[in-house]
């Protein structure tokens, strides 16, 4: 049993940790933070580790752990606060996407990581969430629509409406200045 | 198919999500036709710039650390005993430092004791008057110091021994009233302070060692209720000589 139970923790420590970085850099995005970010992969782990003899082997354990972590901020006091604020209305999803992107901006923001970041910080959690999954861990279709359980065809389209969104807040932010 | 179409698909594309066959047809597509290489070209650098931006936080090591821990199953095992150390480590720290301090300011004060009974003394040696009773005879002495001093003590009978009384005086020591009694040994002159034991550090040595001070021999003891110090610079033998007379008066 004890070696059971050891063997049981080598194997999560080995799947685990190497997502340690991304899944806090993913916690504190969503949380604000650095107190909260902690609690936060700190819950998802403790949590990961005990279910872990229910995670089945050869299923996307990345795509595991950021569900965990999602759920665990969705009921958390800053998720709550920011899954009433923001309606997830389906019929949205649909919506026609249009690029406001031109190579200027695009350029102008790549000097500017800053004003990426508070662009990031700026759109609605939920785009927000995909964003950095895709782009910035490089995730699948398939893993995020694990990681949300929402359905690929909405992963790709909740895809464009954010980069939509994000572009957008880095017009207007370019224009201000 | 037209541009517009083609472009419908680029972030999937870029995302490495179009199936095979659509991402070897727009690859083509994409290096006959410059509007859409440009607009990959715009998508690119966006992806990349957003991936570079948003990897911003990285955590703490002590708090990687502490979760590793966790889920190697060794911060049960380990948090306790390191908190318990830790506490134990402080409270022994503390303790130690109080001790120190205490000990410290302890010596110090008995240090300062010595040094100012030291200089009671050779103020008596160097002064034209250096007692305010002159008088051999201890049924004289005794009884001047009553009324002046809120005590009183035994003096030896001298008869038979090579100790003369030369007199006494009232003298203070940190503010305290004592008593401050002069004989003569040979050349040499020894006072005998006595206060009262409430007003001497607790840690002066309660010994018939002779203690060494400023090229006086003192010796200190605490008998009824009094501290006393015999101090001069007569022979080790002769304080200590005078010494057992006074505890056996």
């Amino acid at each position: 049993m004890r070696v059971s139970e050891n063997s049981q923790r080598d194997s999560f420590e080995q799947l685990a940790m190497p997502l340690f970085n991304e899944l806090y850099n993913f916690a504190r995005w969503l949380a604000g933070s650095r107190e909260e970010a902690e609690d936060l992969v700190q819950e998802t782990y403790v949590k990961a580790l005990k279910g872990f003899s229910s995670f089945r082997t050869g299923t996307n354990f990345r795509a595991w752990m950021y569900r965990i972590l999602r759920n665990t901020f969705l009921t958390s006091r800053t998720g709550l606060k920011v899954s009433g604020t923001v309606p997830l209305d389906p019929a949205a999803e649909d919506l026609a996407v249009t690029d406001s992107a031109t190579p200027e901006t695009i350029f102008l923001t790549r000097m500017n990581q800053d004003l990426i970041q508070e662009a990031l910080a700026e759109v609605p959690v939920h785009f927000r969430e995909v964003l950095l999954m895709c782009d910035a861990n490089e995730m699948t279709y398939q893993d995020i629509a694990d990681a949300i359980g929402i359905p690929i065809g909405t992963v790709m389209s909740r895809l464009s409406r954010a980069r939509k969104a994000l572009r957008d807040i880095l017009s207007g932010k370019l224009d201000r200045k | 198919m037209d541009c517009d179409r083609w472009k419908e698909q680029i972030e999937t594309y870029l995302d490495g999500e179009l199936p095979e066959s659509a991402m070897r047809d727009l690859d083509a597509h994409v290096r006959s036709c410059p509007s859409c290489a440009a607009e990959v070209l715009t998508h690119v650098q966006m992806k990349r710039a957003i991936q570079s931006a948003a990897k911003r936080f990285t955590p703490e090591p002590a708090f990687r650390n502490r979760v590793q821990e966790l889920v190697a199953g060794k911060q049960r095992k380990r948090s306790t005993p390191a908190w318990q150390l830790a506490t134990a480590t402080a409270i022994f720290i503390l303790v130690v430092l109080v001790a120190g301090v205490s000990f410290l300011r302890q010596r110090s004060r008995t240090e300062h004791v010595f040094a100012e009974i030291a200089d009671l003394h050779v103020t008596t040696l160097a002064s034209n008057n250096p007692v305010d009773v002159i008088s051999s005879d201890r049924h004289t002495v005794k009884p001047w110091f009553a009324g002046r001093i809120p005590f009183t003590f035994n003096l030896p009978e001298l008869q038979n021994s090579q100790f003369s009384l030369v007199g006494g005086r009232v003298t203070y020591l940190e503010q305290a009233p004592g008593a401050e009694l002069i004989y003569q040994v040979r050349q040499h002159r020894i006072s005998v302070f006595i206060f009262p034991e409430r007003f001497a550090p607790r840690s002066l040595p309660d010994t018939s060692a002779l203690k060494r001070f400023e090229s006086f021999g003192v010796l200190t003891w605490a008998q009824g209720g009094l501290r006393y110090f015999v101090i001069g610079d007569a022979a080790a033998a002769d304080l200590q000589g005078l010494a057992n007379l006074l505890k056996a008066a």
